[in-house]
């Protein structure tokens, strides 16, 4: 064993080392399989249309309307999704009807629901109507949390830490997002180390999983790649999640670079839903189903069934009378 | 190499030349990481060639017919953009292929930028006799790696049509024009479902012997995913050498950057594309085709490797032909830009 070190040093060919040493020979090739298998096993999905989705779109959607996508999405075997946001209707009129969706959907033992609570206030009324988790939304660019949210990112962090400390003695887990990981409309392009420095903040205070968006879809393997690569400096991979909008059809290489450095956990929405508020009529978050297929092509676990996914993405597309931003639904609906 | 280095790791943790090694190597990759952007830690060209096929493989596929000054604006415009290589037209019979009936006034036509090739395709002797006449310098042959395929596509088996494309390729060779190869339903195919990656390196193989200096893998109906490229690029790079490759993906299942993607990861370093994503998929009508070379490109700068093209002349080559087909464009990088 002293020898192999020596063996490196001189730069020794690969073929001279096996003929010096044939065990060595069938312990990498051992080394070779576990190597080819780059990508996570299981990949949690978590499905953002009935709020993410939907807060963005333009049609007001009837609550029962929601309550039956959401209860179709528990059909798919999806772990995650998130049912609806505790902001204040004012700001988000689409969401109005929180407490009811809430209280409404039929919950399968196998997912969980977490709501979006920017405050104290939406953070009880959350739990008032039954949540048993939470997101709260910071961003990597001071600009964007101005405009957004009206206020710094200190402060929103100051907010969110109220939270976070009421939701941990409740027992309630709190997942954390971060807007503008890959570039923002205001500020353009956002350094990786304000991103991992807000990241590290939120996953400190309490977070056990954050997740990073592109908000506007520019990013590019390159850019997510550099910025991962500086996030996973402060947080583990195992506490990160990517949040891909597909604005200019980046969202699936993205995601695979995201997958490639050890990223298992991946946001996305049913059907697309959700347009980019920044550049109108654009797409916005990518689509489950196209995430699936690309997910289930490479032997990655999900343990969701893509045909229902395409099912709910039908109803809801109907419902919401627009064409499905799913490449796969598409070609499914189209084939001869 | 790299696997004896880990394995070092493992059984070394005590020795000092391990640790220095791996601290080098470490902060080496690093810094080649944030310098050069790489994806994930993995090598990628430092230069991607673009084959730009919507002229010729976008508006065969488009159901409206383009008048033959559209086409030669619209090419003249792309070698304008800096493309290097633009499919411009197609030597098959109007019989079959009535957009593209107007091939040698297209050829004519055009302005020929220095540096840029115009190949075109010819299915057989005739079409290249054709080609040569109206003044190509380069042609494209088409072979399947699904022998139903290549049956309902061009009436012949595989075989037969690798036989009728040699008679091509001599001529070519003799008459000192590059031919350039395609492989259709390289990862699967509409009527066989599964195509086995070792028949696709076959008729690869078959296509580099022959002479053709470049073999395109098309993924025909676009049902590919990185799992599956990589299994067929395994495959062909043992018989044809990575750098005479190039992967034609088809956006179908949105499914063709990431797999763009990790063909250059492979080592390929040449992608074809359409301007707007012109050319749904003709067996899932209505569904999108050819990836968009907009969003391509986009990518592709945006992992700083060089194509040479200049993208905002791209979208409005782009613009150009989506208005004269009265669609909107594929390309998702146009749609968002012309929006902000």
């Amino acid at each position: 064993m002293g020898n192999v070190p020596t063996s490196v040093k001189h730069c020794l060919s690969y073929e001279q080392l096996i003929q010096d040493y044939p065990w060595l020979g069938s312990r990498l090739q051992e080394e070779k399989c576990t190597l080819t298998r780059e990508y996570p096993e299981y990949v949690k999905m978590i499905e953002v249309g009935p709020r993410d989705g939907l807060q963005n779109e333009k049609e007001m959607v009837p609550t029962r309307v929601k309550i039956q996508l959401i209860n179709m999405l528990s059909e798919t075997g999806l772990p995650v999704i998130e049912a609806t946001s505790f902001v204040s209707l004012k700001w988000v009129p689409q969401m109005a009807d929180h407490t009811e969706v809430l209280q409404a959907i039929h919950r399968s033992s196998h997912a969980r629901y977490p709501v979006l609570t920017p405050n104290m206030h939406g953070f009880q009324d959350a739990v008032a109507a039954g949540a048993t988790e939470v997101a709260v939304f910071g961003s990597a660019s001071e600009t964007f949390s101005q405009k957004n949210i009206y206020c710094s990112i200190d402060a929103s962090m100051l907010r969110f830490e109220e939270v976070i400390c009421t939701a941990k003695q409740q027992q309630i887990p709190v997942r954390g997002y971060v807007s503008c990981a890959l570039g923002c409309p205001y500020e353009g392009p956002i350094e990786p180390t304000k991103v991992a420095e807000v990241v590290k903040r939120l996953y400190e205070l309490g977070c056990y999983e954050v997740s990073l968006g592109d908000t506007i879809g520019v990013g590019t393997p390159g850019s997510m790649a550099k910025m991962l690569h500086y996030v996973m400096e402060e947080v583990p991979s195992s506490a990160l999640a990517v949040h891909c909008h597909d604005t200019y059809g980046q969202a699936l290489a993205n995601i695979l670079t995201a997958l490639q450095m050890g990223i298992c956990a991946v946001d996305s929405s049913v059907a697309g839903l959700g347009g980019c508020p920044y550049a109108q009529g654009s797409s916005g978050n990518v689509s489950t189903e196209d995430v699936l297929y690309m997910l289930h092509g490479m032997g990655i676990k999900t343990g969701v069934d893509l045909s229902k996914v395409i099912e709910a993405g039908d109803f809801i597309c109907k419902a919401l009378n627009r064409k499905t931003n799913s490449k796969v639904a598409q070609a499914r609906s189209k084939s001869s | 190499m790299a696997a004896v280095m880990r394995f070092v790791k493992r059984s070394c943790f005590g020795s000092r030349m391990g640790l220095q090694c791996l601290s080098l190597s470490r902060s080496a990759a690093v810094a080649k990481l944030v310098q050069d952007g790489a994806s994930a830690g993995k090598t990628l060209p430092e230069r991607v060639k673009i084959v730009e096929v919507g002229p010729r493989d976008g508006l065969q596929n488009e159901k409206t017919v383009v008048p033959s000054e559209v086409k030669i604006h619209l090419i003249d415009m792309l070698s304008e953009a800096g493309l290097s290589v633009i499919e411009a037209t197609s030597f098959v019979s109007p019989k079959w292929v009535p957009q593209m009936a107007d091939q040698v006034e297209v050829m004519m036509g055009i302005h020929r930028r220095p540096g840029v090739s115009y190949p075109v395709l010819t299915p057989n002797l005739k079409g290249f006799l054709a080609a040569v006449n109206a003044g190509a310098a380069e042609v494209a042959i088409f072979g399947a790696a699904s022998e139903l395929f290549s049956k309902k596509n061009i009436n012949c088996s595989v075989d037969e049509s690798l036989q009728r494309f040699e008679v091509v390729t001599k001529a070519a060779k003799e008459a000192g024009v590059p031919v350039r190869g395609y492989v259709s339903c390289v990862l699967g195919c509409p009527y066989e479902g599964k195509v086995s990656p070792d028949k696709v390196a076959q008729v690869a193989k078959r296509l580099y012997s022959m002479g053709c200096y470049e073999i395109s893998l098309g993924d025909t109906i676009g049902v590919g995913t990185p799992g599956g490229m990589t299994e067929m690029l395994q495959a062909v790079s043992r018989e044809v050498p990575v750098n005479a490759l190039a992967v034609h993906c088809h956006d179908t299942y949105g499914q063709a950057l990431a797999n763009i993607l990790i063909a250059l990861q492979m080592g390929i370093s040449v992608v074809d594309s359409s301007v707007a994503g012109l050319g749904g998929c003709p067996y899932a009508q209505g569904a999108s085709g050819n990836v968009a070379t907009e969003d391509v490109v986009y990518m592709l700068h945006g992992l700083g490797i060089q194509t040479g093209v200049d993208l905002p002349k791209l979208m409005d080559a782009g613009a150009f032909i989506c208005r004269s087909l009265n669609k909107k464009t594929s390309s998702k990088v146009a749609q968002a830009t012309c929006k902000l």
